[in-house]
């Protein structure tokens, strides 16, 4: 399934969508679209209806939390500096640092049972990882994402407008945090580690050295 | 009484007990498991059950669907942090004596699941624990060996003096602490009254070639 070919024909069919293709450099080359959150649900739509490609089956949705990062590269800038014969102009090398702002991603893989093609993929991106954390739910075109939207809404904190029953789906109602968050902190319960490595090793004792600093101490000092 | 007496006397016809043993091959005999299971252990904790295993051997053939008729909590399976007020909140409705079988990984510690946000680290933090049983699920063997024993520790326990189980000491609670939902986790997280940190030397463990640790 040639992704340029249906973005091309999203394009002729959906008036005003904005699609991106996200190229995939790895040796399965499963390339995907990237949605504007504005026309997910008619692209959707079209994706499930249009004739030639009838994607009745969405198998898997899943989130992704990039949190912002910080891309260095060296950029040659054109300065004046001061010479032998007075200021001149030279070519300098400049780290210039861009910080790239986080945002929470969703995936959707779908399928099409009837035409018996697929996988294609879908991403949608929220504006940022605080208060533009709203997409539009597409579980009214694929019944399916229900719960998996809602496990998103769950671990990740997406806000899916148009969802009929979102609530948190493996954690309490209570619960604040988004454990799949790449900046969760869970709670300090690690009093007891048969065999401590690496992180959890570092958890352990610095709850040891917290709760019991002087059996820890003594363990430390023999 | 005398051993050697009592066995003469059995050859004889005359069976002689005492109130402590008729009380423990009582309870011994006829421990009824509540019908409850978490995860995968619980797939073998029914197939115990069936006839390959037959439990029912043991004394132990009716699981009650009621923790008010039951005596034993199998704890089959992984105990999420979501489902453990449930399962302390089931143990309180059992009435006095009751046991409890932590089988498998996930009930004993976490298992592979530990260092999750959302499994508990053994089931141990809130309710007493009679008999563990390792294993990734445990073999149905397993879970028979875990109910000899606990027969065993059924057949030793004086009904009088300092030992005496917790049903007959009425000092001691037959009711713990049910935990609640809080905002990042479990409130309280455990129950220091029955569970303690085991004594584990981590600087050791986890000294490495760099001298930090």
């Amino acid at each position: 399934m040639n992704l340029e070919i249906v973005k091309t024909a999203i394009e002729a069919n959906v008036p005003g969508c904005r699609l991106e293709l996200v190229a995939n450099p790895s040796p399965s080359g499963q390339h995907s679209l990237l949605l504007d959150s504005q026309h997910a649900l008619a692209v959707a739509l079209y994706l499930r209806d249009a004739a030639d490609l009838r994607f009745d089956f969405c198998s898997n949705v899943t989130g992704i939390d990039w949190p912002p990062r910080e891309l260095t590269e060296k950029v040659k800038v054109k300065k004046l500096v001061d010479g032998p014969n007075g200021p001149e102009e030279k070519d300098i090398d400049e780290v210039r640092t861009t910080t790239i702002p986080g945002y929470l991603e969703v995936v959707y893989h779908l399928y099409s049972v009837e035409k018996k093609h697929g996988p294609i993929v879908l991403r949608m991106r929220t504006q940022d990882r605080d208060a533009g954390i709203h997409l539009l739910s597409l579980t009214s075109i694929w019944r399916g994402a229900e719960l998996q939207e809602r496990e998103i809404y769950d671990l990740f904190g997406v806000v899916f407008d148009g969802h009929p029953d979102l609530r948190r789906l493996l954690m309490w109602d209570d619960f604040v945090d988004h454990p799949m968050r790449r900046d969760y902190i869970d709670p300090d319960d690690y009093e007891y580690e048969p065999t401590p490595h690496d992180e959890v090793l570092q958890r352990a004792q610095q709850h040891l050295r917290q709760s019991d600093p002087v059996r820890q101490s003594e363990a430390e000092g023999r | 009484m005398d051993e050697k007496l009592k066995a003469d006397l059995s050859k004889q016809g005359i069976f002689t007990t005492s109130l402590q043993e008729l009380y423990n091959w009582g309870r011994t005999s006829s421990i009824w498991p509540l019908n409850f299971g978490l995860a995968c252990c619980a797939i073998e904790m029914i197939a115990t059950t069936m006839a390959r295993y037959d439990l029912a051997r043991f004394g132990a053939e009716v699981f009650r669907p009621s923790p008010r008729q039951a005596d034993l909590m199998i704890v089959a399976g992984t105990v999420t942090k979501k489902m453990a007020p449930q399962v302390v909140r089931l143990y309180n409705q059992m009435p006095e004596p009751k046991y409890v079988i932590s089988m498998g990984a996930c009930a004993i510690s976490g298992g592979p699941f530990k260092q999750g946000y959302n499994v508990l680290k053994g089931i141990d933090r809130y309710i007493p624990v009679d008999v563990y049983i390792p294993g990734c699920p445990p073999r149905p063997e397993a879970l028979i060996d875990a109910f000899m024993e606990l027969q065993k520790k059924i057949d030793a326990q004086q009904l009088t003096g300092e030992n005496r189980p917790r049903h007959l000491n009425a000092d001691h609670p037959s009711e713990f602490v049910v935990p609640q939902f809080g905002e990042h986790d479990l409130e309280p997280a455990r129950n220091p009254a029955i569970w303690k940190p085991p004594l584990v030397q981590i600087a050791q463990t986890g000294s490495d070639e760099s001298g930090n640790c």
